[in-house]
């Protein structure tokens, strides 16, 4: 398993060094008219020092060996548009920590509202009506069915004249947090109700469950101990990866509540193609997103003891 | 209900059979023959014709509500071919134009001219509400909505099942092959890492700055990373069963990867292949809306459901022009809903454990 662990690391530098080297190669493709303001104005003369001075007239190589260079001396260089002049690091670093904590908030609210709901359609569906199966089902579906652009607006347009809620976000007064980590929070509940329904009610037909039944275990505890044991591995692997979303921050709630954080700073970056910004994003994410696949294996492998990660023998 | 109805209607029949063949009479001759012996009979199974296939449709069809939904994509896929042909002769493109009388700014009253007649001013058919001329309403330039949301819908779903296609077969079979080939498991692991970190956005711009923007490049551009999440969601689940017992079996017996992935692994995983197929296509509708909300969607002359609720979205806080905005929402939610109760629907019905009764 360390050993394993170990391999996948040493990969994943690699990895990143591709993706990184993707990227820069990209970013050299975008229109050079994108660099300038008013690129229809400027002499020949002006754009040759414009680009002279973004370090742009340099072959790709070169250019790619500054900026590794930077890097490990832990210098992601200065934003050229988005802020023209600070330091890449300090824009990052001002915004992820209230993307992260608005984020984490909504992600524990959603799985402590998913889960129940999802063992709860499970157990539902044996029973004869299954009402709580159909309730929780048209939830699911409304949620998924309506595009999320559009129930944030709703829920910003009627939230905010509940009394201390209002339109845009206040971080030193916490009723302003409810309304952006409720929004946030109502598509991952349904994702993991969805989901954990799925696996559950395949599961709960297992000949083992079949057995308990028949030995005449309570049926609240052949969900819990049994079936959702087996059912929740699955979705442990996508947790990690749903925490590092988080810090990547959600563009529609950002901008509708104009919070300060992280969603939309790629999409703003790569628009405006500043380029150190894009980078430096881009390598930071890429290196928890890799972190997070890799927590996510151990998790399920953990959590279900049968699951084998490393070369094993008979393994093919 | 249905179900305990249809029990005892069985129950019933094979009562009425019993009680005849005991009520007839036989002659002396038939009861005292010896009956054919049969070496085979006994080695049949209770289930020899059973196809897989046959009782996961028998199933399905069983479920009202899934047929229901069934019923109402195939309709909105019909309808939205058959809209170009129905009479109401309005091209999504045109801009519309209308005689409104012409108000005095300050008294808010019609202009009059010297008869006495209101004077009529032609403009630009804007923010006309859903009425019997344009029979969902004009949007804010002018432009008939009718005609619009269904060509708006049509091309939506082209887009939302090609994308859905290519992220099945890719999907699938990169999943499958990342779960199982521990060899492998390196090359795709990487090659994962790499696809999913290159920001969608980056792509989408540079594609339609080297191609054309339009359908095409946003098909494209979407394909190029949509069968990552099918990727590793297949991935997982073989991942989780790969060592289970009767796979361990197979190997000893020499059966090969191919024979294994196509008779252990797959038959395995269709319900919950089918369900994340059956969510791929409101997905990647819902992906268009996101890229168009970020302003890189395909150009305004091609109407599609993204760009309907992006435009609708602009004008929310009117209530009277709030229809441009619930009108493709309806619809786009419609397409959601169904085809996430039919994904559902057949997902149990593939279990081959709900075909007995």
């Amino acid at each position: 398993m360390a050993k394993y662990i170990g391999k996948r690391l040493l990969r994943s530098l690699l990895t990143l060094f591709i993706i990184i080297t993707i990227v820069f190669s990209l970013l050299r493709l975008m229109p050079v008219e994108g660099y300038f303001q008013n690129f229809e104005k400027m002499s020949s003369t002006q754009i040759r020092v414009g680009l002279q001075q973004l370090g742009l007239t340099d072959p790709l190589p070169v250019q790619m060996a500054k900026f590794w260079k930077g890097v490990f001396q832990g210098d992601l260089g200065v934003s050229h548009k988005y802020r023209v002049g600070v330091s890449v690091l300090d824009i990052i670093g001002g915004k992820m920590p209230l993307s992260l904590s608005i984020g984490l908030c909504s992600l524990g609210i959603a799985l402590l509202l998913g889960l129940p709901l999802g063992i709860l359609m499970a157990r539902s569906t044996r029973t004869r009506w299954k009402i709580g199966d159909r309730l929780g089902t048209v939830f699911v579906v409304v949620i998924q069915a309506v595009p999320a652009a559009v129930y944030y607006l709703l829920i910003q347009f009627y939230g905010s004249r509940l009394p201390g809620a209002s339109m845009f976000f206040d971080a030193g007064r916490p009723a302003t947090w409810l309304l952006p980590i409720f929004s946030l929070a109502l598509g991952n509940i349904a994702y993991y109700a969805m989901w954990l329904r799925r696996y559950m009610v395949d599961e709960s037909n297992k000949d083992y469950v079949k057995l308990a039944r028949a030995k005449g275990v309570p049926t609240a505890e052949i969900s819990r101990k049994h079936i959702f044991r087996n059912a929740f591995v699955p979705l442990v692997q996508f947790i990690p990866t749903s925490v590092i979303l988080t810090l990547m921050g959600s563009l529609y709630v950002e901008s509708l509540y104009s919070i300060p954080g992280m969603g939309g700073l790629l999409v703003t970056a790569i628009q405006t193609q500043d380029n150190t910004l894009v980078q430096a994003l881009v390598l930071i994410y890429a290196a928890i997103s890799i972190l997070g696949l890799l927590v996510g294996d151990i998790l399920m492998a953990i959590l279900d003891p049968r699951i084998t990660l490393g070369q094993k023998e008979g393994g093919r | 209900m249905a179900l305990f109805r249809y029990k005892d209607s069985k129950t019933q029949a094979l009562a009425d059979h019993l009680n005849e063949t005991a009520q007839r009479q036989f002659t002396q001759e038939e009861l005292f023959q010896f009956a054919p012996y049969d070496p085979d009979a006994g080695e049949r199974g209770g289930y020899s014709g059973y196809s897989y296939w046959r009782s996961t449709l028998r199933a399905f069809r069983k479920d009202r509500t899934a047929m229901f939904f069934l019923c109402v994509i195939a309709l909105t896929l019909l309808f939205t071919f058959l809209e170009p042909l129905i009479p109401y002769d309005r091209q999504p493109n045109t801009i519309y134009y209308t005689e409104r009388a012409e108000i005095n700014l300050f008294t808010r009253q019609p202009v009059l001219d010297e008869n006495g007649d209101p004077v009529v001013k032609v403009s630009l058919a804007k923010d006309l509400a859903p009425g019997k001329e344009f029979w969902f309403g004009t949007n804010t330039i002018g432009q008939d909505l009718w005609s619009q949301i269904w060509a708006g819908t049509r091309n939506s779903l082209a887009i939302g099942f090609a994308v859905a296609c290519v992220d099945a077969l890719l999907g699938i079979l990169v999943g499958v092959l990342w779960g199982y080939v521990r060899k492998l498991d390196f090359l795709f692991t990487e090659l994962y890492n790499v696809f999913d970190n290159v920001p969608q956005t980056l792509l989408v711009i540079i594609i339609s700055y080297i191609l054309r923007p339009g359908m095409g490049t946003m098909i494209f551009a979407m394909c190029l990373t949509s069968w990552l999440q099918t990727a590793r969601f297949v991935r997982n689940q073989v991942v989780i069963i790969r060592d289970r017992d009767y796979n361990l079996a197979s190997r000893c017996l020499g059966t090969s990867t191919w024979h294994i992935i196509t008779r252990n692994l797959l038959p395995y995983l269709v319900s919950i292949i089918t369900m994340r197929m059956a969510l791929a296509i409101p997905a990647a509708i819902n992906n268009e809306v996101f890229i168009t909300y970020i302003g890189l969607g395909v150009p305004l002359e091609t109407p599609t459901l993204g760009n309907l609720v992006e435009a609708g979205r602009k004008v929310m806080s009117e209530a009277a022009l709030r229809y441009q905005l619930f009108i493709p929402v309806i619809i786009l939610a419609t397409i959601t809903i169904s085809f996430y109760i039919i994904g559902n629907a057949f997902a149990d019905a593939a279990d081959p454990k709900n075909h007995v009764n």
